[in-house]
């Protein structure tokens, strides 16, 4: 949260340019990737990408909730007193989470049992509270969504990368299709809790690796 | 519909569905403030303290809600109680213990949105706790989550000491230890009676 406080101080202002509202939103996905690089909202990521499927399901209700928000939060940024403003912004992501809970369950129920107490636990998501109060409460309403927008989209690809991993391991499937013959052996492991966490630090091995590599190709030095 | 017992309540809310390693609730904690052994049992005591209180205002809210018929004001009355709760329990602390307040620091008002204490409040209302089994419910989570910072913490204190590849230092490596110690909280499932 700091880093990005102290991007923004950074940032010359009145170059508010197309490229600009682009990098609002290319940021998102891979360079301050919510979940790989900032580790932000970690346990819905570990918590509900037992399946492919789920995985998906969680990051776009997520994104869905980080949007409206950043969208309220940032048009009424000059209505909220500073002093109580935390506590508005949670009544605020309260309110949408509500709405998506109902939704959910309007739309399938199969799928709200299995993401179960998570969707109500979206309001406890740090990474919303966190763009709300970082991004949103300090700039247009454009920007805040395109961030949302962005943000939202590379916390989905995470979901994605880690429940994908463990169907096909756990399970040897992905979204339901069976991938392997017969003779696959299931490695369950991957499914139980534990399994959540190897997969995840694994991926956060590989963004470190990939960071590190593209480091050390701009100055041509050692491999 | 719910007999059981409490010493089973508490087990199982401790131990063999340990809020950290097997429910994911709590990870940002979990993660943050397992660095040192010392602040990791004083952010143990301070959440299960939170939790206990929290935990009791929700079931009165709960019964409350199912007074007046509005169900889907829940999750938002759950939030603003354990917000007030947290603030509450910051002010008692500056209070009576000014050394304990400036060693938490930040970790105190973060503790709203600590996952595992609303969960506990959407757990125990899913569960249909009566109030004891509630209390019960609420020191067992509190119980659990404090175990596992502090096996965490003290194994990141012992990592310290030894030298792990650049690479997988941080985050990485305490991911990986938090998988093997999931793997062995899963031992403990065959304490439960069902």
């Amino acid at each position: 949260m700091s880093q990005e406080i102290h991007h923004h101080n950074q940032a010359p202002v009145p170059a508010a340019s197309d490229t600009q509202d682009t990098n609002e939103f290319i940021k998102g996905l891979w360079l301050q990737n919510p979940v790989f690089a900032q580790a932000l909202g970690m346990c819905p990521v570990l918590a509900v990408t037992n399946s492919a499927q789920n995985g998906l399901a969680m990051g776009l209700a997520t994104m869905f909730v980080l949007i409206m928000s950043n969208i309220l939060v940032s048009s009424l940024r000059a209505f909220i007193p500073r002093q109580v403003r935390i506590a508005c912004y949670i009544l605020i992501i309260a309110t949408f989470v509500t709405a998506v809970d109902y939704i959910i369950q309007a739309i399938n129920l199969e799928l709200h049992k299995a993401l179960g107490a998570f969707i109500s636990l979206i309001v406890v998501n740090c990474l919303i509270l966190s763009r709300a109060e970082a991004f949103a409460s300090k700039n247009t309403v454009s920007k805040s969504f395109l961030d949302a927008a962005g943000m939202g989209t590379g916390f989905t690809i995470a979901l994605l990368c880690l429940g994908s991993i463990r169907e096909i391991l756990g399970n040897g499937s992905l979204f339901g299709w069976q991938l392997f013959a017969d003779n696959f052996e299931n490695w369950i492991v991957m499914i139980l809790p534990g399994g959540g966490f190897f997969v995840l630090g694994l991926w956060v091995l590989v963004f470190n690796w990939l960071q590190q590599r593209q480091e050390n190709k701009e100055p041509p030095s050692h491999d | 519909m719910i007999n059981d017992s409490l010493w089973s309540i508490f087990v199982n809310a401790s131990l063999i569905n340990n809020f950290v390693l097997a429910y994911f609730l709590g990870i940002c904690p979990f993660l943050g403030v397992s660095g040192k052994l010392n602040s990791a049992t004083r952010m143990g005591a301070a959440v299960t303290i939170v939790m206990v209180i929290s935990s009791m205002c929700a079931y009165g809210l709960h019964a409350l809600l199912t007074v007046i018929n509005a169900p889907y004001l829940q999750l938002i009355s759950y939030i603003v109680v354990i917000a007030s709760t947290v603030q509450i329990v910051e002010m008692v602390i500056k209070k009576a213990s000014p050394a304990l307040f400036r060693t938490l620091g930040i970790f105190l008002p973060l503790i709203t949105t600590n996952c595992a204490i609303l969960g506990l409040a959407l757990f125990q209302t899913n569960k249909g706790y009566d109030f004891i089994q509630c209390l019960i419910y609420a020191l067992g989570a509190g119980a659990g989550f404090t175990l596992a910072l502090v096996l965490m913490a003290g194994l990141r204190e012992k990592l310290d000491l030894v030298s792990v590849p650049d690479l997988a230092r941080g985050t990485a490596i305490t991911l990986m230890i938090a998988g093997i110690l999931s793997l062995t909280f899963m031992g403990f499932a065959g304490l439960g009676s069902h």
